[in-house]
């Protein structure tokens, strides 16, 4: 037992060395996107990662001359597991929320989008308070800061939580949500294709605190690095030419 | 503990709980209504009914619960016209009915597979007994063949039963709020792992309760094979 408990000490300060010796490195990044989030993280045909936050997650790394690996992780369990070590970082349109920030950091913003609303043109939709609301059966993504928003303030509605956006689109055009609340950025990518050309974005975006990379609570250095490349990409240029890519107009955050 | 995430989410757990058990009592008892006509089919003269059953019965068995549901439910939502043309989209609409729908489809494949296998399993001298004394077809099977046989099938209908309380939990996917369903939403809210330890303790609740009402069920109902 004893011997057992000695190798185990050993192998512990063993990898106490090694994080802190790799933390102060950060040559080799592991970045997670949900892979589900057209414009901002999709997969494509070909198997490839692409969107808004892929671009600038290259961007960053290019700026850090660090070496960067992509994960697809569902997004339910994008927070647990960058806990579990899995990843170093979630870059992955995840919006900056008091309850997330209990528990993993986040770097500076790197864009913001509001909250909005969509519903059906012949709805006829306007008031999109709670009260204005009152009855009506709303989806949204689970885990995000909409689905928050609606079990708080919205309690008069019926609330219907998904595990992807797209499957909240299905059930908008099937007709089992009245609206659904959504990311205004991507709601827009959607209102764009074929099956959203029925629907608009209806009442008042609700503002949100934007978007940052995710870290864990004890890599505060990496949290600062990425911050200072989100700067550097937007000094140099490079922000605004993948911006321009997806976007006609500044998502940009001061 | 996390007093407040189970002073905030205990309530709803046991909400969620109460729809779990719905679901799993509304599917087993239609699936074990559904297995009968299905047994039956599938050991029937008729070559139709033994392939129609059995096309059912591979299909449910063979594919995972968790993609028949999805199939139900966003297939359903591809043909809301067509469902509404014949007033069905109202049941259709509905995230609990298309569980219950695919849950009794997939129970009653597998029941009515228990069932077949325990008909089967009743020794021919039984049949063979009861006709030399002169009883109906009829009466064979609903007073020799059966009672022997639902004896055989009790352990592994309970065995189904305690897979329908767990596999219930895909119903989460489909935003049903059942004891899943509650549990995602508490643990994206709180990323506290203990709701999961909660989740799992009242299904293993659940599942012992079956556990023992199954034992005094056979108990009872071997009371005949007992010396006194």
């Amino acid at each position: 037992m004893r011997i057992v408990k000695r190798v185990a000490i050993a192998a512990l300060a063993l990898m106490a060395v090694s994080g802190a010796v790799q933390a102060k490195e950060w040559k080799n990044i592991r970045v997670a996107v949900e892979g589900a989030f057209p414009p901002f993280n999709s997969v494509s045909a070909d198997g490839q990662l692409e969107g808004f936050d892929v671009d600038i997650a290259k961007a960053i790394c290019a700026n850090l001359k660090a070496e960067c690996t992509f994960t697809v992780q569902d997004w339910d369990g994008l927070i647990p597991a960058l806990q579990a070590g899995k990843f170093d970082t979630i870059i992955s349109s995840m919006s900056i929320t008091d309850e997330r920030k209990k528990v993993i950091d986040f770097s500076r913003p790197y864009y913001q989008s509001p909250s909005s609303f969509v519903a059906p043109k012949s709805a006829g939709i306007k008031d999109t308070s709670p009260e204005g609301l009152k009855g009506k059966t709303i989806g949204a993504q689970s885990s995000t800061v909409q689905a928050t928003e609606l079990e708080e303030k919205y309690k008069g509605s019926d609330i219907k939580l998904y595990p992807t956006q797209d499957e909240v689109n299905l059930d908008l055009v099937a007709g089992r949500i009245d609206l659904l609340f959504v990311d205004k950025l991507p709601g827009l990518e959607w209102l764009k294709t074929a099956d959203g050309a029925n629907y608009e974005f209806v009442g008042t975006d609700l503002p949100t605190d934007g978007v940052g990379a995710a870290v864990r609570k004890e890599d505060s250095d990496l949290r600062d690095q990425i911050s200072a490349a989100i700067l550097a990409i937007k000094a140099d240029g490079t922000y605004d030419k993948i911006n321009a890519k997806y976007f006609p107009f500044s998502i940009w955050k001061e | 503990m996390n007093w407040d995430a189970l002073a905030t989410y205990g309530p709803r757990m046991l909400q969620g709980l109460v729809v779990t058990l719905q679901l799993v009592v509304i599917s087993i008892t239609l699936g074990a209504l559904l297995s009968i006509p299905v047994a039956l089919a599938r050991m029937s003269r008729s070559r139709i009914l033994r392939a129609v059953s059995f096309g059912y019965m591979y299909f449910f068995r063979g594919t995972p619960l968790l993609a028949q549901v999805f199939l139900v439910y966003y297939g359903a939502g591809q043909f809301r016209t067509q469902l509404e043309a014949i007033g069905l989209w109202w049941l259709f609409r509905d995230a609990f009915f298309c569980c219950v729908l695919t849950f009794t489809l997939n129970t009653g494949a597998y029941q009515a597979e228990i069932l077949r296998g325990a008909i089967r399993a009743v020794p021919a001298g039984q049949r063979e007994a009861a006709m030399s004394l002169g009883l109906r077809p009829r009466q064979i099977f609903r007073k020799i063949v059966m009672p022997q046989a639902i004896l055989i099938a009790l352990r592994p209908l309970g065995n189904e039963v305690i897979l329908m309380v767990k596999g219930s939990s895909v119903a989460a996917i489909v935003t049903v709020f059942d004891l899943m369903g509650v549990t995602r939403l508490a643990y994206s809210r709180t990323f506290d792992f203990q709701v999961y330890l909660w989740a799992a303790v009242l299904y293993l609740v659940v599942v012992e309760i079956i556990r023992r009402v199954w034992d005094k069920l056979e108990h009872r109902l071997t009371r005949h094979m007992r010396s006194a």
